[in-house]
């Protein structure tokens, strides 16, 4: 039977990344297509209890591979030991979410393993050895349907197109110990944003700012927390300083689908449009009439941000 | 230090990308081109380096003879010289990285900057393929601490740090939840993000310039790769449109919408 490898991350904190539960959906679906089974793989210093946590999740082996040479994430050391795996096992298809440690590695497995590649995949078409992945090009302007023609297959998952995976039942979990390569880079340090606000890309609410703040948060801020939202912001409010990199969303940043986007004083270029149109409702707020943002807006409200924000901050305060 | 920059033509990306309605590709007119912003940026941080440290700057352009353009973008810049690997059709990231790869064998760089994904394709893997392929260290999505109106910026320091050996490379990166720092040894291969620099404008003297340095012409066959496509895009189409929405008179109008018809609260 073939076989779908996906992925699982490890967060520097040790936990799985959630991302990766939506990998997992995409791998069962790819599974079912393809007519295979689904394994996943765990790689850390100690990849024992993240490994026992995703062998819950319809997953059938749980490869669990532990080395203190892991530790870091860094693509060197993670990328062989992936491509060892899926060898011996024989995968057809290896994938993982689109993370940046998902974006950095998996090309590197794709080289080791000769293997075409699809990045950001937002669905499966077709059946048996005829599986074709969709994915988006040029900012979401478009989907293209995408063969791979290798025999292994590798992809990252646009994990705001399929849900988190829900437990349901357990499957066996494997250990293993991947053997350690000379590395030719070294981890440093990871700097950590801190935030007591829901993770971005987890967040059911986001609420988003752009130059039209000049760089004043407050009231974005304000109004996140009011809604227990996270903060986003768009490239030229990150390009500023204003807000750390990892806010950005976009084609080159985040890529979110929350139930509710606010966007104040962003104009709504393609760029940021295409980490946020699978939004479900749409709010924008720009003095602007003629801003493209409207375009995909669900709800339009042409206004000062630093007046219309503290209004809305109260009246839904009010209204809840 | 010897440096190997990249410089994909990509539609400009103020560029309305319309599909054509056989999905076949997408409509070429009134399409204009320009180097994938990225890779400018990898132009960018490859002369700051070469002028804090000496060396030179080789660009590389893959593609039919258009891409003269952005080779000699990239030459006005400030590179030194050009290598196009001349080829019309298609061709997937792991042929372009192999066809990246044959040239680092012969140029023999020290680090090698591309930028993190091509604006077009949005694939960003071909950095990471060669560094594979070349069995090198890796940095994805380069950045610096400084802001990109600090004065480090202004007075155009690269964000990349030699290590004090000079064997090593410092390179800061945009990772999920802040920025992770890695130490290279040389050579390597490293990709940019956004807020690595600001690219220079070519200056009319750099353009002069331009015109008098080498580009040289490589093929496909020369460098002994086999391009056949393994990734083929077999159908384009439209994303879905969101339905119009509507524009609300004042903050209770949109209040009421969010709470009764969006149900958002
Ligand atoms: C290679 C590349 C990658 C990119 N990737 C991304 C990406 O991932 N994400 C992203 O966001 N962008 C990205 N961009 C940039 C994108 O093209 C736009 O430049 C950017 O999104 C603009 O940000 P903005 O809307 O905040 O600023 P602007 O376009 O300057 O818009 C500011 C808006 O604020 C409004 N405004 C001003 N004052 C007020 C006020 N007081 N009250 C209400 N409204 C006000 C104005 O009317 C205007 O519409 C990318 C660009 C390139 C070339
Ligand atoms: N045809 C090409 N010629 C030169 N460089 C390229 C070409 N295609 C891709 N690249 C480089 O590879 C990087 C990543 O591209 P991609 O993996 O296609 O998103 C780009 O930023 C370029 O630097």
């Amino acid at each position: 039977m073939p076989i779908v490898l996906i992925v699982a991350e490890t967060q520097p904190d040790g936990g799985l990344r959630k991302a990766s539960l939506n990998a997992l959906t995409a791998g069962a679906q790819l599974a079912k297509a393809a007519g295979a089974e689904l394994h996943a793989v765990v790689l850390a210093k100690d990849a024992g209890a993240v490994a026992a946590q995703v062998k819950d999740y319809g997953v059938k082996v749980v490869h669990a591979g532990s080395a203190a040479h892991l530790e870091h994430g860094l693509a060197e050391a993670l990328a062989p030991a992936i491509a060892d795996l899926a060898a011996s096992i024989k995968a057809d298809w290896v994938g993982a979410a689109a993370t940046a440690q998902g974006r950095d590695t998996l090309p590197r497995v794709a080289a080791r393993l000769n293997a075409a590649m699809a990045t950001d995949v937002t669905g499966f078409t077709g059946s048996g050895a005829d599986v074709a992945v969709m994915r988006p090009m040029w900012a979401g302007a478009v989907i293209a349907e995408v063969k791979l023609h290798t025999p292994v297959k590798v992809f990252t998952v646009r994990t705001t197109e399929f849900p988190a995976a829900e437990k349901s039942g357990g499957g066996e979990v494997k250990a293993f110990a991947p053997a350690a390569p000379k590395l030719p880079t070294k981890h440093v340090e990871f700097k950590e944003v801190k935030s007591a606000r829901p993770n971005l890309t987890e967040a059911k609410v986001v609420v988003s700012g752009g130059r039209g703040t000049k760089g004043d948060f407050k009231e974005i801020e304000a109004l996140a927390d009011e809604l227990n939202a996270a903060v986003g912001a768009s490239r030229a409010v990150c390009d500023a300083g204003w807000q750390p990199n990892d806010l950005q969303v976009g084609q080159t940043g985040k890529v979110v689908a929350p139930q509710l986007y606010v966007a104040a004083g962003i104009s709504g270029a393609i760029q940021h449009l295409a980490g946020m149109k699978g939004s479900k409702t749409i709010v924008a707020i720009n003095k602007d009439p003629e801003a493209p943002i409207f375009q995909v807006a669900d709800y339009g409200l042409v206004a000062d941000l630093f007046k219309a924000l503290p209004e809305l901050r109260t009246a839904i305060k009010a209204a809840k | 230090m010897k440096i190997l920059v990249t410089a994909k033509r990509v539609e400009d990306p103020e560029s309305k990308i319309k599909v054509k309605p056989d999905g076949s590709g997408i409509v070429p007119e009134g399409l204009k081109y320009k180097i994938n912003p990225f890779d400018e940026i990898a132009v960018e941080e490859a002369l700051r380096l070469s002028a804090a440290h000496t060396g030179d700057v080789v660009v590389v352009s893959i593609g039919t003879k258009d891409v003269h353009e952005q080779l000699r973008h990239a030459l006005a810049m400030g590179a030194t010289k050009a290598v196009w690997v001349n080829h019309t059709g298609a061709l997937d990231q792991l042929a372009i990285a192999r066809l990246l790869q044959k040239v680092v064998e012969k140029e023999k760089p020290d680090l090698v900057i591309l930028g993190k994904q091509s604006i077009d394709d949005d694939q960003n893997q071909v950095g990471q393929y060669l560094a594979e392929f070349l069995g090198w260290s890796q940095a994805t999505f380069a950045s610096k601490v400084e802001a990109l109106d600090s004065d480090a910026e202004k007075n155009k320091q690269p964000g990349l740090k030699l290590t004090a050996d000079k064997k090593g490379l410092t390179v800061v990166r945009e990772v999920d939840g802040g920025l992770s720092t890695l130490e290279c040894s040389l050579p390597a291969v490293v990709t940019t993000d956004l807020r690595l620099n600001q690219p220079r404008y070519a200056s009319l003297p750099g353009i002069m310039k331009a015109k008098s340095k080498p580009i040289e012409e490589l093929t496909p066959a020369a460098l002994a790769v086999d391009v056949a496509p393994k990734l083929t895009v077999t159908k384009l189409s439209s994303p879905p449109a969101r339905k119009a929405g509507i524009k609300v008179a004042d903050v209770p109008a949109l209040v009421e919408k969010l709470k009764n018809e969006a149900k958002a609260f």
